[in-house]
């Protein structure tokens, strides 16, 4: 067969459904670990970051008022999808440090993880929700609500497994999630977007960010829309990211980036991290004639 | 104050009726039959060793649709030890996750073969066509999607207790929702680890037949899930065999009640979905063309093969002239026929036996001085059919307000006080669900806490999904199915 020129990919941004760069044409070259030159990634910024709140707040009401049946239907469709690119994926993560076999461990576990969740969205309601014995004659119970717009900021390493286990607790509930991507290993990331704008995920649940964390860890910080912040920082963003959310009280559920985090444990899944980014409601209704 | 039913002439309006044939609207997709069905045993289908196969009719046409194999007490011993062996070698010691996804691929190949599936129902049970395709068929897929995610979720059932699965259970399944009452079955027993051995209805047997094919598609390992078709004979012997440490069977109270005889003695663990006699409590305040819709969908659904259906239809005094007077107009317009057709509302009652039943419990209704209103509809002359009925002035001693009739007939009770309903709904050995229809949320909530029922359906009827646990208090059985405490039937809890 004889050689012939292949196309090479435009790595974008997965944001309000569609793929775009940056509105600051920046890119970042990325390279293999071999240093040959790979693609440009998008530099994204705070304006895109802004854009991509939007595009959430534009999808949030439809996806959470989805039935849970149909919301694991999407999540598992997300599965096959993945599992139908997971030689793509592995080379994607491969092209960081990581081994080939250890990349490929870290696909199937992210694949996994993405199961579990279309297991919870039918479920978790059933373990964090409850009917209350009041002492008075009234029907009280409690369910919970998704929050609205979760922002997640990935860490480096794993790049696909944390990114993964980061987000797919908030959209299981219900929660659209803007998340910036792992800064050195941002590929799997773009591909992620790809899977999910094939599997039935209305466009803007999911915006998928690649740029620089320390240029849009403020603006997580103090984007009064994003109702919590979920992710995996150093110290120091961890405390601009606290401070930020002071101002309108969001929710913030932060791992340790500087300490290793196992994220192939399963305590980095289940209902605990679902708990994390949902409301509860009571309601009181009387009982009687 | 009670309202007087408006005396002035009533408004001209048109009723179809019989007035105009419909174009018949033929479902015509293939099932992909087998003019033969062997036993599901060890992952293959095999001949029952003593040979013998009875047919399957289908009962619009009493035409036969296939032969089934008849498994007599060795085929049963082959399915049990083959179930033991599966679970001892492969599918007890296998992790949560993995069963799950055995499970997803099941309810991912059902929706694949949905519609194949749901002619196949209909021709075999006679259930109208848009039900075994709009409800049947995509509720049993949503089955095996819910428990699949269970598999991995276990530990979260029964908080600070050790949980295993029995090892084999055996079931036994009727014939109103064959493939659904299959998913309620073999979904939660095998997410929990459990093995199963399964006998479905004797009318009904080709597609839990053809559900063997799925497990094939799903390369479920061997001997997970057995199917052994037959009759009464059958059945008790799947619920007898030393292997089967839980037995869990849907079907009549009377026969509940047999398998509880034959299992005292034995340490097996049993549920029971059984009869039932449900009231539909509709009170003066309650959106009556809703409330209507809500009756004749809880008693004319599956020609009223329902164990749940709202057979007994209780309406507040004031308000009786009015909801009668809209019932009957409403099952004028009920179409009796063809099941396969997309518009037929009532199908075939699912057996001879069962039309027999019906007839005899209707004639009893009429003996004893109910007064009987029908649709006066023509039935197909072929095939067993039965008009939509209700009865009036019926009084809570008559057998068809006492007694489970399994068919199209409603009987109308009335009440003047919430305290009289109460009473009333629950003067019953059943109780397995009721309906309530008020404007009132406290009301709902009062009647839901008097009502001695396992299912409430307020301003709704039949409503049905996984998630929601399904069964009876009293004689209508024990055990949910559905839910958390549905999966909980399935483990032994140390």
């Amino acid at each position: 067969m004889s050689q012939r020129l292949h196309i090479t990919k435009t790595p974008k941004c997965y944001v309000g459904g569609a793929f775009i760069r940056s509105e600051s044409a920046r890119v970042t070259a990325l390279h293999d670990a071999s240093g040959t030159f790979f693609a440009n990634i998008p530099q994204c910024t705070r304006k895109d970051l802004r854009n991509a709140v939007e595009a959430a707040a534009k999808a949030g009401p439809g996806w959470a008022k989805r039935s849970a049946f149909n919301r694991g239907q999407i999540l598992y469709r997300l599965a096959e999808m993945m599992e139908a690119r997971a030689d793509e994926l592995t080379e994607a993560i491969a092209l960081g440090s990581a081994s080939k076999a250890a990349a490929s461990r870290e696909v199937a576990a992210g694949i996994e993880r993405v199961v579990h969740y279309a297991g919870w969205t039918d479920k978790y309601e059933q373990i964090l929700g409850s009917v209350n014995p009041v002492a008075s004659a009234h029907f009280n119970f409690t369910v919970t609500e998704p929050m609205g717009i979760i922002g997640v900021i990935a860490p480096d390493d794993s790049p696909l497994l944390a990114l993964i286990s980061l987000i797919l607790p908030a959209i299981t509930s219900g929660n659209c999630v803007v998340a910036l991507a792992s800064n050195t290993q941002p590929y799997p990331s773009i591909l992620l977007g790809e899977m999910m704008a094939t599997c039935d995920l209305p466009g803007g649940v999911v915006n998928l960010l690649t740029g620089l964390r320390s240029e849009m860890i403020p603006t997580f910080a103090t984007h009064e829309h994003l109702r919590a912040l979920s992710g995996a920082v150093n110290a120091a963003d961890r405390k601009t990211l606290k401070l930020g959310a002071a101002e309108s009280v969001k929710r913030v559920h932060l791992l340790k980036s500087e300490e290793p985090i196992d994220w192939f444990a399963d305590k980095r899944q289940g209902v605990e991290e679902i708990r994390a980014l949902i409301e509860f409601k009571t309601t009181w209704h009387p009982v009687g004639a | 104050m009670p309202k007087t039913p408006a005396r002035t002439k009533p408004a001209r309006e048109l009723v179809f009726g019989d007035l105009w044939e419909f174009d018949p609207a033929p479902e015509t997709a293939d099932p992909k039959l087998k003019p033969r069905y062997d036993l599901f045993i060890n992952g293959s289908f095999v001949a029952p060793r003593a040979g013998k196969y009875f047919a399957t009719i289908n009962p619009a046409h009493e035409t036969k649709i296939a032969d089934i194999a008849l498994a007599d007490a060795s085929d049963v011993d082959a399915a049990c030890k083959a179930a033991q062996k599966a679970f001892t070698n492969v599918w007890g010691k296998m992790p949560g996750k993995e069963r799950g996804k055995y499970l997803y691929r099941i309810a991912r190949l059902l929706q694949d073969h949905a519609r194949e599936f749901a002619i196949a129902e209909t021709l075999d049970g006679g259930k109208p066509i848009k039900e075994s395709r709009d409800f049947d068929i995509p509720m049993a897929a949503a089955h095996f999607f819910y428990h699949a995610g269970w598999a991995d979720k276990l530990e979260y059932l029964a908080p600070g207790r050790q949980i295993a699965p029995h090892g084999v259970v055996g079931q036994v399944i009727p014939w109103n929702f064959p493939l659904l009452m299959l998913a309620w079955k073999v979904a939660p027993a095998l997410a929990a680890g459990n093995c199963v051995v399964l006998k479905p209805a004797e009318t009904t047997s080709i597609t839990a037949l053809k559900f063997g094919e799925i497990c094939q598609e799903a390369g479920l390992p061997n001997g997970v899930v057995n199917i052994v078709s037959g009759a009464a004979e059958t059945g008790a012997a799947v619920i007898q065999h030393p292997l089967t440490s839980k037995v869990a069977f849907t079907g009549s109270t009377e026969v509940g009640k047999s398998i509880m005889r034959s299992l005292a003695g034995t340490d097996k663990k049993l549920t029971l979905e059984l009869g039932g006699k449900a009231a539909n409590v509709v009170f003066d305040d309650a959106p009556l063309d809703q409330a209507v819709e809500g009756i004749v969908n809880g008693i004319f659904f599956n020609q009223g093969h329902v164990c749940c259906a709202g057979s007994r239809l209780l309406v507040q005094e004031s308000i009786a002239d009015e909801v009668l007077a809209k019932l009957k107009r409403r099952i004028a317009v009920l179409r009796v026929g063809d099941p396969m057709d997309k518009n037929t509302d009532l199908g075939a009652i699912n057996s001879r036996e069962q039309l027999t039943k019906i007839t005899d419990l209707v004639q009893s209704g009429v003996d004893e001085g109910a007064e009987k209103h029908d649709n006066g509809c023509k039935l197909p002359t072929k095939g067993f059919f039965f008009r939509p009925t209700i009865f009036t002035n019926v009084s809570m001693s008559h057998r068809i307000a006492r007694e489970e009739i399994f068919g199209p007939v409603l009987s109308i009770l009335t009440f003047r006080t919430p305290e009289e309903a109460v009473e009333k709904a629950n003067n019953t050995p059943y109780g397995l669900s009721a309906g309530v229809w008020t404007d009132k949320g406290s009301r709902i909530l009062k009647m839901s806490t008097l009502l001695k029922a396992g299912v409430v359906w307020a301003n709704t009827y039949n409503k049905f999904d996984p998630t929601s646990p399904f069964g009876g208090y009293k004689e209508s059985g024990f055990g949910r199915e559905g839910g958390k405490q549905g999966m909980l039937d399935y483990f032994v809890i140390e």
